[in-house]
């Protein structure tokens, strides 16, 4: 058995790079999200594993320092929430661009404008189709649980260093904000130097050595067909990344008539529905994508096959729902159901939405 | 009396310049008369002089030095417009014995990176930072940048910088001097060869500065851009002689190793 603690989803953020090997953290102050920066000055890991904490003058900078951090194949990350995330859309662009490892997470919070710093879903668009300019994705993990918030760190890291990619841990402010029971990663020792060469000297910056031509960590081509060229390997990256990396959660769903499709914190309200749906004798099941992008499009597509309606339940006005419509492709009904600007779902307003959207009227 | 032959002259003791070897042989993009490529071969001599081309990154900069990465054969960054400094940051605190410059233009290092040179300089990165000031954006064609001069035309103050649209030029490299992380702040040129032995002497103190982690060392070039004034080459020297160096005036701002004054090594030092 592991080290078992109560913590929030933000500390155990923090707890997890120390423990996964990360060799630097730079962020920014916002809500609600400060605890990860705050747990990790507090833990002072520069004096433990040698980890690197930097407060930076803003979003801006520290998405950019995380581009410096990762081009000398270290392992890098950011945490913000959404007004952040889209001051750093131009660095997360180059960082696709230049085919860098990073982890950046986004605790979100309402929006559009400085919005509320209360919960919120409504990134979703943002993370999974892009966000910044250029046709680029991330790789977006979405946990439920304070224990996903400990797992994903790792796998996050492994994931960003397998494809070269930077990778997006798409949480929202109850996860981040609220405490639960974890158990907590063992500890893993940070790379070497000669481990990094191992790892990443075939393409990382770690200085031109005579037996090598020079790495130029760059997302510029002024050549139009090469820069075509450049953009057709990162879709095959994606197109790879749809074949392998598709991770999601069912919740009886094998006999289920009505699908609730949810992730993050509206998956632990929905799978409350669920039960209540049940309970009324309503075959309902929760599908979970954990991964937002590669999306499980496959596998709902296969559902519809014998399902009577989905129901998309997201804070937001409605953005998951248009992936849930292009998976069904017009097998079955697809309704969204959502709150906005910080308010949260209850497992009774789902249960109803369930009903009039898709059974009644 | 016999003629003197090539092979007479071509001999290692007559040897009293050579191209860098840190130099590729990549043919530079520059215009004719630019300053970026003497600069560049500046650095490439220092770091082959000091024996650092497999300890040192550069970051390169958008704006004309872009492609920086194709002449000076190092490891390299390309880093977005404005964010040298803190890539260089980012680069520099997980690595660093690493020899880490970024090298700007004025419209990213003064305008749209102000917030990231000011504050890399106010930590006291341990990093060279070079400054091509050359009073306009080159790259993007000729526009306005944030050291242009008082009445310099430019094509987006084609009557001329007027002061009340659009302010003074800003002297930012007084603005670093006043910084304690600043641990070095020199404002240098390179439009004649007594000036370019100059500016190589900056450049190497600068480095050498960066090994003893005694803050930013930082390199203001006051250059030309001959395309981008449309004058010549020989009259953008003169201009900027006349014109700039008044107001951008050649010389230490502050040298940390030589006064002590208000500098980062000192008061960590008292800590
Ligand atoms: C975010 C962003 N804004 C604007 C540009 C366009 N742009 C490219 S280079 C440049 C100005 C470069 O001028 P300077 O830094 O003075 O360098 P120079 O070309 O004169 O050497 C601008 C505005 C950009 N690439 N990215």
């Amino acid at each position: 058995m592991g080290d078992i603690r109560l913590m929030k989803g933000n500390e155990v953020i923090a707890e997890a790079a120390i423990r996964c090997g990360c060799d630097a953290y730079f962020g920014y102050p916002i809500t609600p999200q400060s605890e990860v920066m705050e747990t990790l000055m507090a833990r002072a890991p520069w004096e433990e594993t040698g980890m690197v904490v930097l407060q930076a003058e803003s979003e801006v900078a520290s998405i950019n320092m995380v581009f410096g951090g990762a081009s000398a194949g270290k392992k890098v990350m950011t945490s913000s929430s959404s007004p952040g995330i889209s001051l750093m859309a131009e660095g997360i662009s180059y960082i696709a661009g230049a085919e860098l490892p990073a982890l950046i997470v986004n605790v979100q919070r309402g929006g559009p404008g400085l919005g509320t710093i209360q919960p919120s879903q409504a990134d979703y668009f943002q993370a999974t189709k892009g966000g910044g300019h250029g046709d680029y994705h991330l790789l977006v993990l979405a946990p439920n649980s304070v224990q996903e918030m400990n797992d994903f760190v790792d796998l996050g890291f492994e994931l960003a260093f397998k494809y070269l990619n930077p990778v997006m841990i798409l949480t929202d402010g109850v996860i981040g904000q609220m405490m639960e029971k974890v158990e907590l990663s063992d500890f893993k020792p940070r790379l070497t130097d000669d481990e990094v060469e191992q790892r990443s000297g075939h393409w990382a910056a770690t200085g031109k050595k005579s037996t090598r031509k020079q790495h130029i960590i760059t997302s510029l081509e002024m050549i139009s067909e090469r820069q075509e060229k450049f953009n057709q390997k990162l879709q095959a990256k994606y197109a790879r990344m749809r074949e392998e990396e598709v991770r999601y959660e069912e919740i009886s769903c094998d006999d289920a008539e009505y699908i609730i499709v949810a992730y993050g914190v509206s998956s632990r309200i929905s799978q409350k529905a669920v039960v209540l749906l049940r309970e009324k004798g309503i075959k309902a099941g929760l599908f979970r994508p954990i991964t937002l992008f590669p999306f499980p499009n496959k596998r709902i597509n296969e559902l519809a096959g014998h399902a009577k309606g989905f129901l998309s339940v997201e804070m937001s006005a409605g953005q998951m729902v248009e992936d849930v419509l292009l998976s069904v492709n017009g097998q079955t009904k697809v309704e969204h159901f959502g709150r906005m600007g910080g308010m949260i779902a209850t497992p009774i307003e789902v249960v109803t939405a369930l009903e009039s959207k898709l059974i009644g009227g | 009396m016999t003629a003197i032959r090539v092979e007479d002259i071509i001999k290692p003791e007559n040897l009293v310049y050579k191209k860098s070897s840190v130099l590729t042989d990549v043919p530079m993009h520059y215009c004719y008369g630019c300053s970026h490529g003497v600069v560049h071969k500046i650095i490439a001599e220092v770091i082959e002089e000091m024996g650092i081309q497999g300890e040192v990154v550069g970051i390169a900069p958008v704006g004309c030095s872009v492609m920086a990465y194709y002449y000076l054969d190092i490891d390299w960054m390309q880093a977005a417009h404005g964010r040298a400094p803190a890539v260089a940051t980012g680069y520099k605190r997980v690595n660093p014995k690493k020899y880490v410059f970024a090298y700007q233009g004025d419209g990213d290092l003064a305008a749209i990176g102000t917030a990231e040179t000011m504050h890399a300089v106010n930590r006291g990165e341990n990093i060279v930072m070079i400054f091509i000031n050359n009073a306009i954006y080159g790259m993007t064609g000729g526009q306005m940048a944030p050291t242009t001069m008082v009445g310099q035309v430019t094509s987006t103050s084609p009557y001329g910088r007027d002061i009340d649209l659009n302010g003074y030029p800003l002297k930012i490299t007084e603005l670093i001097a006043q910084l304690p992380g600043a641990a070095y702040v020199t404002r240098q040129s390179v439009h004649t060869p007594g000036n370019v032995r100059k500016t190589k002497k900056a450049i190497r103190k600068a480095f050498e500065n960066s090994a003893k982690n005694i803050g930013t060392s930082f390199i203001e070039v006051v250059s030309t851009c001959n395309s981008g004034w449309k004058i010549d080459p020989v009259a953008s020297n003169k201009w900027m002689e006349e014109n700039m160096f008044p107001f951008y005036p050649l010389g230490d701002l502050k040298d940390s190793t030589r006064d002590d004054a208000n500098t980062y090594m000192v008061q960590k030092l008292k800590k």
